[in-house]
């Protein structure tokens, strides 16, 4: 016998061979692997999307006026607009409650009137099921009608406005569009690592553990460390081809830029493509059960990264027992760092921290997947 | 009715059996039902577009009665959290870079003059787009709290904008989100579960055995697709329940027409997860078919980003996702009281995949042998 801890590289390059061939064997693994990213880059870059656009708006005018007629043609200037006229408020609601407008504009009957002694009143009604939509037309619809009777103002035909006005210049940092798809798709990177990640390791062993293999290997001298690192070196290389074809769509299809550092992304990206590889290699080996693998794999990676992560929803506003959850999981830290590096820049003080927190769930991780292929029957 | 109760018999068997296979482990127990539980709490606080707490940071060079004002205005808002006091235009970058500010207000010199002598007095707003829709509800409030303030200099364009939200009169996001999750959250397991459910007895080589028995094709299907609706149906009343009494989101429509929709929905659901099963040869593929398709399926239903915003070849895909119709009969029912004739429309995508689901997996069942 050698001494201890030597045959590690020639016992884990036949693991890793073996793993290698097992992954080839099942087509669906690769299919999986790379037909999901396409997928979803493309469901991202083309299909989804905040930005409202050419809402279609019911205008109900109840007296016709020149200013009633100017407040239109302002709306019809706005691209994100698309006003069509109707006769009456019921034929309007009408239509809002079919979902065929978005929102109604509503001039009643004195607006000329009180507009001219100073206190017009519009009325915006606007369906609440979809909320965002709704708060986001009724910016554009306040914005749109105050710029047309401000013009007014100017040129001395509508209120008088003696004293000096506040007026908001804005600019946007980083997304001077406010296109979501530039914040969609860096975020989509942290999505593909979390679903490649648990769903092609989350079966490995419980596979194993089921078919009665993990038995027989216990009888050779491979060591639980051995089987974890093996377990994981195909799927790094399958989570990296998708994390180029990512990167690549990112900046060839979308224009998204990537301003900071192309290898703190890449460094970053790797690390939390192991954590997440390994985060479905634990499920696996604690659950010793493909069905109950599959299951908490699907609760603990798509919905976690889609709703917690920050993808999504600012978690800036939530209360202090969601945030706790939300640091919890490893996708919240690596969404900080993936936003800031494709759209602001290296805050290499940042790139520092994630990557020690993601190094530090890899470890832990390793640890505990490393205790669950233990040679031990229970 | 002899011959009837002989085809219900072997059926009612078969589903006692799989509920059985299903429930008999702890662990199947909780994965189950938990998840329903601790997910619509988490996501009904989280999935947030209403800012309640926004950092921002302040660039005062005008010292004035009026800036202060405006930005007491601000404040008094109770969105908005001042996190820094600036000193020069340097440090606007920092604290937008750190994430410490989400926006900053950076109020000219001049502005107090310019206000005074009756001209128009531009304040920059600097907002860090990396979430634009975050940017834009926050830039949305201060707009109106500039307009407020113009107001009540007696200025403003003599206009008031009043706004009537209906069926979520303070348009809240969490009443878009979680009454859809009743549908979403339950749809993601269930479809797992129907999924895993013909492909563990092929990985077993117990489904060889069922097909020896004198249960037909159709009979197995029906055992097999009750328990996980019966499953999924469970969930979807967990989240409901939170919904209601968790979160006080009322409720404006008939519960059995929800419960109509739901069965639909789920029907259709396992109708998919059926039909997967069927083709995968073990549990791996079926599990990897399953999350194949849960992602389209998910982000196509209108869930977190509007349908109509979609390209329009993507808006047609829609029709096959039960989903979408899923998300929608729920809101609909929930928030808006539709009735039946409002919403008959959204049962026929879900009755034509389920009609077509079904018997394909059916007819799947005894042609695809391993």
């Amino acid at each position: 016998m050698s001494a201890p801890g030597s045959g590690f590289v020639q016992r884990l390059t036949a693991l890793v061979r073996k793993e290698m061939r097992q992954m080839v064997r099942d087509r669906s693994n690769l299919l999986v692997g790379f037909l999901l990213p396409l997928a979803l880059i493309l469901l991202f870059g083309y299909g989804l999307s905040f930005d409202v656009r050419n809402a279609p708006v019911a205008v109900v005018i109840d007296t016709p006026s020149v200013a009633a007629r100017e407040v239109v043609s302002g709306l019809e200037g706005s691209r994100y607009l698309a006003p069509r006229r109707v006769t009456s408020m019921a034929e309007a609601e009408h239509l809002l409650g079919d979902g065929r407008v978005d929102a109604i504009v509503h001039l009643p009957v004195d607006f000329a009137r009180r507009y001219a002694a100073g206190s017009g009143r519009v009325q915006v009604v606007l369906n609440g099921i979809d909320s965002v939509t709704a708060s986001t037309l009724e910016a554009y619809l306040s914005g749109s009608i105050s710029k047309t009777l401000e013009h007014r103002g100017d040129r001395g035909e509508g209120a008088l406005s003696g004293a000096g006005q506040v007026e908001i210049v804005q600019r946007v940092w980083f997304n001077e569009t406010s296109n979501s798809t530039w914040y969609l798709v860096p975020g989509l990177v942290v999505l593909i690592m979390t679903l490649v990640g648990a769903f092609l390791t989350s079966l490995l062993v419980a596979r194993e553990w089921e078919r009665g293999t993990l038995e027989s290997l216990f009888v050779t001298p491979v060591r639980p460390l051995e089987i974890v690192l093996a377990k994981l070196a195909p799927y790094i290389l399958v989570g990296l081809v998708d994390l180029a074809m990512c990167l690549v769509a990112a900046r060839v299809l979308f224009d998204v830029p990537i301003r900071g550092s192309l290898l703190a992304v890449l460094v970053s990206s790797t690390m939390y493509l192991i954590v997440s590889l390994l985060l479905g290699l634990w499920i696996s080996g604690a659950t010793r059960n493909q069905f109950a693998a599959s299951q908490v794999a699907l609760l603990t990676s798509f919905m976690p990264a889609m709703m917690l992560s920050g993808f999504v929803f600012d978690l800036r506003n939530v209360p202090i027992g969601v945030e706790i959850a939300a640091q919890i999981v490893p996708a919240t830290h690596f969404m900080t760092l993936i936003k800031t590096l494709f759209l602001a820049g290296t805050d290499w003080a940042m790139v520092a921290r994630s990557c020690a927190i993601l190094g530090g769930y890899a470890l832990l991780l390793t640890f505990l997947t490393r205790r669950t292929v233990r040679k031990r029957l229970d | 009715m002899e011959a009837l109760s002989a085809l219900i018999f072997p059926i009612l068997t078969l589903i006692r059996k799989e509920l059985l296979a299903i429930f008999k482990d702890p662990a199947n127990r909780i994965v189950l039902f938990a998840p329903a539980f601790v997910q619509t709490l988490l996501f009904g606080y989280a999935a947030s577009f209403d800012l309640t707490n926004v950092p921002y940071a302040v660039l005062d060079q005008s010292h004035s009665a009026a800036s202060s004002e405006l930005l007491a205005r601000l404040d008094g808002t109770g969105v908005f959290r001042r996190e820094a006091t600036l000193a020069n235009a340097h440090q606007i970058a920092l604290v937008i870079d750190e994430q410490r500010a989400l926006m900053v207000i950076a109020i000219p010199a001049d502005f107090a003059e310019s206000l005074a002598a009756g001209r128009r007095a531009p304040v920059q707003l600097i907002l860090d787009g990396r979430n634009s829709t975050t940017a834009g509800s926050a830039s949305g409030y201060v707009a109106s709290v500039v307009v407020a303030f113009n107001a009540a200099r007696g200025g403003g364009a003599g206009l008031e904008l009043v706004r009537r939200a209906w069926f979520n009169p303070n348009l809240e996001s969490r009443w878009q989100i979680v009454p859809a999750m009743v549908a979403t959250l339950s749809m993601l397991q269930t479809l797992l579960l129907a999924a895993l459910s013909v492909a563990r007895e092929r990985e077993q080589g117990t489904f060889d055995q069922l097909l020896v028995t004198p249960l037909t094709p159709l009979q197995i299907l029906v055992g097999k697709a009750v328990p996980s609706i019966v499953v999924g149906m469970l969930q979807s009343t967990i989240v409901l329940l939170i919904s209601l009494f968790w979160f006080d989101i009322p409720m404006s429509g008939s519960v059995w027409l929800l419960y109509l929709g739901l069965l639909g929905f789920t029907g259709a659901s396992v109708g998919i997860g059926m039909s997967l099963s069927s083709v995968a040869l073990n549990m791996q593929q079926a599990m990897l078919y399953t999350f194949l398709i849960i992602m389209p399926l998910t982000l196509l239903s209108g869930l977190i980003t509007p349908v109509r915003n979609m390209p329009e070849v993507l808006q047609v895909a829609t029709y096959a996702n039960p989903l979408r119709f899923g998300v929608d009969l729920v809101r609909r029912v929930y928030l808006e009281g539709a009735g039946i004739t409002d919403i008959y429309h959204d049962f026929i995508p879900m009755f034509v995949i389920a009609a077509l689901t079904l018997p394909l997996a059916a007819w799947l069942f005894r042609h695809r042998l391993a």
